[in-house]
Order: structure tokens, then sequence, then C-alpha cells
């Protein structure tokens, strides 16, 4: 198939993160400034240096009532992550206005085999407590593990289905199940990089006449005991215990920016041929102009190469057919993490050169925490939200960042045509997108 | 349309770790199923595996110490990645735009210290809250796992060890779609070349799950087989007593790149990729559509990519000859692939050759496309097709030509490559001989 160049929209968006489920909710915290970071409640974090998360109240949002009755049973087997990108893709379809097997008995806006769905995920940690249950049936009285007890009678003391909650690919299939999506389908696992790697792909799928529309993007759940202290290997987090001022813990950007929290959380974006938006009837958020995708050539692959940053970005602007100083807003990943925050600074700084402390930046990860492979989701959902609103949330963070807009600051109002949104990860792959204001 | 073609490939596998090797002893009808020696496996309902032998990975880099300790699936993919660069002479390309070579794998996890793990979840076990104690799990977990190890089970690790180890700076993804990842990596490679967003894109799997944790989560899902005997017996994919599908590991890489660049360079194509579909069955978490719909959508959609009319017949003969299927020794998997196979194919179905080298070295997971597409390309370049062995008692509701038992020679100049994952997540790809 020939690839199409058509102009490709975001339709849709579906975000969840510790404010809950729904860009509002996420829009209106950072409008008025109010981070979600607190002490972690799910477990008892005392034995970590960085207790703080952006974590969801597990009675907030309940996956079995807003999946149809005949996926009831199958939320038994989801793990976290696969319970929030089922909300974030509820929330987008709605937000599309699309008509699915979820929301309808009607037939669908756009036939099954036309709807892709690309979701980014991370390295799934097994719950402690649910494997501990079955593993503590095969330890010794002396203390030891018995490995060979456990291959004969203990594993069985584990559900049937415990692999499949844990295989990164299942956020997509629950949701390609619950929406009946059955185009192509795929898990792109780059940690920060997952969710705008999943939505270039999208784009690609789409201009390659495979898909009319995707559900695209990324989610996430670190806020238990080992995908902490996997972050804590990293040597990325925070020492906190969640007392004094969340609202100044994390501070990308800034000169003595010492770590990031993790999170949990993500996003489903719709992600659709503007043609088929249009035929529809539906109501775009925004374009997307252009992407850049890059490797890192690091020493570790814990750092990012702010070379590859500023190519990921003359890529994304290349194809946007848009000059550096047509970008009004940037939406890094400004994590807090030193080593990335520099790279990003130096690779913006390549591209914008004396401009760059003049352009407006938007940093989300002080409000919802590292939401790794969802991360992006949730960037972009906010930077297509202040395109519609015409409008940048507040900040939080240092009150002052060397070379860069990225300051606590009020929310503003501003003319805001394009917004470029970028993002390193962990194990080094660099995602650049651009995204537009509709033209009237 | 942009032409995509094959110049370098290599891999690792259960077999053997070179191109030649395996190929010899898959033509020879040979097993890698062995019992597993790598832990203590002798009590769980699976004994034996296709296990890498006979493989030491700082062989395959310039400067071992620039990887620190990379995990097992990360080793393969270097040990992969280095057969296929030497073949396609990119060493030598002096003036290659390493901002214009990219990489996509489909690249599983690192593997889990189960013996570690095992130990902080009993020991910080508490008995009467019957849940783990966080602040002693914490504690153990410090002491007990080796913290780079935790960082290197990232899925996106392999990816960083091979693209720092040929200086890749392109476009760069990892997918996992459990056993569909590498065929859509490969797949979704040639897109990313199409769209010009690169010349040259290395791609494939790497993949084991070859250790405690992972034989228990399929034991558990009763996918794996439990055969009691020779384990050389145990794969025995289209079998009427096929029993479930044999754990292997490995990793299977190929250099891919825009025939323009090749030619330019004056590499020599191997083969051509001219067809990739991709299709979600959107149906149940554990089981496939019981018509076949996600694998017949995506051979169909590879092949109308590739302008491949399945029912047409070329002086009489089927336009495929060949097609390596996902073939995993379940019974619902090689149920449902031979219907997709009909659904598409028609008439011409029983006339196309369908083997399973997972018969012989059991089952890669997100390296088996790729190997898997190695074996197609094999097929094309020597006139050989690899057999299904153990098919000793066919299955009588499975009626194609499986290739049963030994190698047969084929004049073979396009082939079909199938690979269908845990999770509905369907991949083909159609490879031909490269014709200038």
């Amino acid at each position: 198939m020939p690839e199409r160049q058509e102009q490709i929209v975001i339709s849709g968006v579906g975000v969840i993160t510790c404010f809950g489920v729904g860009i509002g909710l996420l829009w209106d915290a950072m409008i008025e400034g109010k981070t979600g970071l607190k002490r972690i409640e799910r477990f008892d974090p005392s034995g970590f240096s960085s207790q703080v998360a952006g974590e969801l109240p597990e009675d907030d949002f309940k996956v079995r009532k807003i999946v149809p009755k005949s996926h009831r049973k199958a939320t038994k087997v989801m793990c976290r992550d696969t319970e929030l990108a089922v909300g974030a893709a509820a929330d987008a379809v709605k937000s599309a206005g699309l008509t699915t097997a979820a929301t309808s008995d009607e037939p669908p806006t756009i036939a099954p085999d036309r709807v892709g769905c690309h979701i980014g995920a991370g390295l799934i940690s097994a719950e402690v407590n649910e494997l501990g249950a079955a593993l503590v049936t095969s330890k010794k009285e002396d203390g030891t593990f018995d490995l060979a007890h456990w291959g004969a009678e203990g594993m069985q003391n584990l559900t049937p289905l415990w692999l499949l909650k844990y295989l990164p690919n299942m956020l997509a299939c629950h949701v390609t199940i619950v929406h009946n999506c059955q185009g192509p389908s795929n898990t792109i696992t780059c940690c920060e990089a997952s969710s705008g790697l999943s939505i270039a792909e999208s784009r690609r799928v789409i201009r390659r006449g495979d898909a009319d529309a995707c559900l695209s993007g990324g989610a996430e759940d670190r806020v238990n005991p080992l995908a902490l202290y996997r972050q804590h290997c990293t040597g990325r987090l925070i020492d906190s215990d969640g007392s004094g001022d969340m609202s100044a813990l994390i501070t990308p950007f800034a000169n003595d920016a010492s770590g990031t929290a993790i999170g949990e959380g993500g996003g489903i974006l719709i992600v659709e041929a503007s043609a088929s938006c249009t035929k529809r009837g539906g109501s775009p958020w925004c374009t997307i102009d252009g992407v850049g995708c890059r490797q890192s050539f690091t020493d570790s692959p814990l750092d990012a190469d702010p070379g590859a940053l500023a190519s990921a970005t003359n890529k994304a602007l290349v194809e946007a057919n848009c000059d550096a100083s047509e970008i009004d807003v940037i939406v890094p990943l400004g994590s807090g993490i030193k080593q990335l925050d520099d790279a990003e600074r130096e690779g913006l700084t390549i591209v914008f050169g004396d401009r760059l402390p003049t352009i407006p930046t938007i940093t989300t990860i002080p409000y919802t925490g590292n939401c790794m492979a969802g991360n992006g989701a949730i960037a972009l959902s906010v930077a297509a939200k202040s395109i519609k609103e015409q409008q940048i949330p507040a900040r939080l963070g240092a009150t002052e960042t060397d070379g860069i807009d990225a300051g606590r600051c009020d929310s503003t109002q501003m003319r805001i045509n394009k917004v470029l949104v970028i993002s390193p990860s962990e194990g080094g792959q660099c995602v650049a997108i651009v995204l537009g204001r509709l033209q009237a | 349309m942009t032409r995509v073609v094959i110049t370098g490939m290599g891999w690792i596998t259960p077999l053997g770790n070179d191109l030649e090797t395996v190929w010899k002893r898959m033509c020879n009808s040979e097993s890698a199923i062995a019992t597993i020696d790598r832990f203590d496996a002798s009590s769980f309902p699976t004994t034996f595996a296709g296990q890498v032998r006979e493989f030491d990975w700082k062989e395959y880099v310039k400067d071992a110490s620039v990887h620190n300790e990379p995990a097992m699936n990360s080793q393969f993919a270097l040990g992969a990645a280095k057969q296929a660069w030497d073949q396609s002479g990119l060493g030598e390309c002096k003036d290659l735009d390493l901002e214009r070579a990219g990489i996509y794998l489909g690249a599983g996890e690192g593997v889990l210290d189960f013996s570690a793990h095992s130990m902080i979840d009993t020991h910080s076990w508490d008995v009467e809250d019957g849940k783990v104690n966080a602040v002693a799990w914490a504690q153990f977990a410090r002491e007990k796992l080796d913290e780079w190890g935790e960082v290197e089970q990232e899925p996106n690790m392999s990816l960083w060890h091979v693209a720092k180890e040929y200086g890749l700076q392109g476009p760069a993804f990892n997918c996992l779609t459990a056993c569909a990842a590498s065929t859509q990596a490969i797949g979704e490679a040639v897109s990313v070349l199409r769209a010009g967003d690169a010349d040259v894109m290395l791609s494939g799997g790497t993949h084991t799950m070859l250790h405690a944790l992972g034989i228990t989560g399929f034991n558990r899902l009763t996918a794996l087989s439990t055969f009691d005997g020779d384990p050389k017996k145990a794969s025995k994919p289209f079998s009427k007593d096929r029993g479930g599908f044999v754990m292997g590991e490995g990793s299977g890489m190929l250099v891919l790149e825009t025939l323009e660049h090749a030619l330019a360079r004056g590499a020599t194509p191997l083969a051509e990729i001219v067809g990739f579909g991709s299709s979600a069955d959107a149906y149940r978490i554990t089981d496939l559509h019981p018509e076949g719909r996600g694998p017949a959508a995506a051979i169909r959609n590879a092949l109308t990519q590739a302008n491949i009319d399945p029912t047409a017949t070329i002086e009489g003969k089927p336009p495929v000859q060949y097609i390596s299927a996902h073939g995993t020794s379940t019974q619902e998997n090689d149920s449902i692939e031979t219907k997709a196979i009909k659904l598409v194919f028609g008439d011409n179905a029983p006339n196309v050759p369908v083997s399973s080298i997972k018969s012989m070295m059991g089952h890669l997971i997100a390296a088996a496309g790729s190997v898997e597409l190695i074996t197609c390309v094999m097929s094309i370049q020597t006139g050989m097709l690899a057999p299904t062995i153990n098919l000793d008692n066919p299955d009588p509701e499975l009626d194609l030509d499986y290739v049963p038992n030994v190698a047969r020679k084929a004049e073979v100049d396009c082939c079909v490559s199938n690979s269908f994952g845990f999770g509905g997540q369907n991949n083909t790809l159609v490879v031909r001989r490269y014709e200038p």
C-alpha cells in the first residue's frame, strides 16, 4: 500500500491519573497548581527512601464499572496497568464520540477491522502479595525456599491465568476486546517514550492505509513494592517521606533537581485520519503534524543524548513543515532527574538557540509523578488540551530554572498554534511530536 | 512503493549459534529439546526445553566492558546481531548515516532472579496479615537483589545494547506482543523504511523465559507440553496427540534496507520483504477466535500488500511455495492456524507446504518470528524446506501438507511466515526471492 500523506488528528483524549479519570480533573488541578503527589498509601513505603507517588486511590476507580457485562469476569485477570489502560480507553472513546462494542449495541462508528490499537506498556511488576502467597507455601521449616516443592505442588497456589496478568500486551488485549478493535495492534515497551512511540506508530499505520483510527497511548503503574524498587535501582528517585510541600518536591530543570517520584496512570488518544473524523462528524482536538524518533548514543542506558533529542525534534519539525520559531509551547519530560533534564535542555537549546528561555513549557510530572509508559500520553493529552483552551496551566517545581522557562508559575492564557512534546527514556529512545491547532 | 530487502541475518538458537549449523541440523530433522539444566526443574510438570548452549556473548562484541553485564536476552541479541551485521557488510560502509540507521526489536524482558525473589517474598511474608510486610520486603530486596540485574529486566534494554554496539541512532522501537513480537517488529521496521524515516533497520527479536518463574507461568496456563518420554519427541505440531508447546529461547536478527541503499553500497540482497499484515483477534484473553478470524486477516493483509492473490495459480502452482507456521503444538493453535490458511488460500491450501520448526527448537516466544523468517530465507536460498518433526500420528482434522519428519527439496520463491501471540495480536510477513 502506498503511504497516504493525509492529515492525522487527535479526535479524542482519555486520561487516568492520580486525580481520577478524565483530562478535566487533571487540567483543573494543573490550572490551580495542585499536585497529586503524596505519601504512598497502598502499602507501607517506610522501607524505601522515596515514599511518595502520584497514586490513584483504588476506591476512586473500579474497572468493573466501566467494562461491558460480558467482560466483567475478565477484570479478575487484569493487573493495575491494564485497568488503567482500559479506564483511559473508555474515556477516550467517549471523548471522541465513537460508538464501539463497549458503548452501545448500535453498529460501530468505524468498522472494527479499521480500528487499530497501540498501547505502550512497562515491565509489569508482579504483585508481591499475590506471588508471595503462593511462594510461601514452599517455604521450608529452616526458612529456605524449596524449589522442588514449588515445582511439584507450590505453584498450584498461583491462579492458572497468573502469567496472563503480567504480559505487557495485555493492556492492548483487553482494550481491543472491550472495544472490538480488530485492526493492527502493538505494544511498545520503551519506558517513558512508549506512549509517544505508540502515537508515532498509529500515525504510520493509518498513513499506510491499514487503519482509519487507532486507540493509542500508554499506561503504567509503578505504585507497588517491586516496581518502586526497580526505579530505586536506577538511582532516579527523590528521597522523601511525604512530609513537607509536595508541590515543590519535583523540580524539573532546577540546578539542584534531585530526582523524580513514581506515579500510576496514562492516557489513550484517538488518533484518526482527518478524513475519517470529518466523515463521521467528529471534533478533532488538534493535528499531529510531525514525529521524530531517535536512539541515544550514551555510555549508560539511563542517560539521554542531547543530540538525539535535538535530531528527533528537528525531524518532527521538518515533517510538520514548521520552523522552530513557530513553536509556541514545549512539553518536555521534565522529570526532575538531573541528567535527563540537562540533556533535554541542551537538546532543545541546539534546536531553539537563544529563544529557548522565552518559550513556555508545561511539565506534568510534578503533578502526577512519573507514570513511565503512560507518561507521554498524559503529556500529549495536556498539550492537546492547552491548544484547545489556548492556555498553559500552572507549573510546579523550582522558582528558577536556567536556560529554559520551566520555573514555578501560574496558568496563563496565550495564543498556541504549535506545541512540541518530547521525551527521552530509560533505555535511550527519544521521541518528539509536533501538535498543531486546527485551522479554521 | 519503496522496496525493502534483507541484507544480513543471524541467530542464536537451541540448535546452534550460526546460520549454517542450525540450517543443517534442521534439514537433518534434529531436535534440540532436552532436559532443562539451567535450574533444577525435575519436580516441575515440564522438565525439558530448547536451551541455548555453548554460547558466550563476549565473543560477539567489540568491547564487553561497554555492556555492563547484559541480561541473557540481550546477550542472545548481541550474538545474533553481530552475525546479521557482519553478513550485511555494513561494518565496512564508511559513509553509513547512523541517524538513518534505526532499530526495531521485539524483545522480551530480562531474566528474573527467581531464587532471590522467592527468598525475599517468603521471608517478608507476614502470616498474621496474610500479605508481604512491605518494609521487610524492601530491606530484603536491598540485600538480595542485584540492582543492575533489575534494571536489565526492562524489555527495551536489548535494544540499548544492540544500538550501542553498532552506533545506531535512527528510529528506535521495542515491542512486546508475546509470541508475535519479532514478526511485528520486522513488519513495522519495513514500514519505517517505506515511510522514508530510515535507510537501514536492524530488526528481530530476542527472549528467554527459560527460568523457574517462566516455566511456572506457562505450566499454570497448561500451555506447555508435559510429555512423559524422550524430550526430543515432545514438540509435535499438527500431531493428533500434540500436548502443548515446548519452551525455547534465543534470538533472530535481520538487517533490512531500502533496495536503493543496499544497491548503492554494493550489498547483496538475500531476499525481499514484500508483505506485512497485522490484526487483533479482539475475542478472548485466552482463546483464539474459533474461525481463525484474526490469523486469517493477518495472512490476507500481508498477501494483499504483497499484491499476491492466494487463490490464484502460476503455471498450475500456488503463488506461495512455503508457509512457516506459528505451529506451536497446542491443540488450539495448530487447529485454528490450519483453518486460517484454508480460509485464505482456498483450493490452493493443500498444495502449499507448511511446517513448524518449533518441533525442533521449541518456541522462542518473542524471538520465534524472526528465527522463522530467517528459515524462510534459507528455504529460498537453498531450495530446501525444513520439516515438522515428530509428526508420526497425524491429526485427521488437520489435512495440509506439513512437510512431515524429513526435509524436502523444493523450488521456493515466495514464503509466508506466521506469528500469533497470546493476547490476540497476529502478524504475518511475506518474503520473496530477490529479483532486480
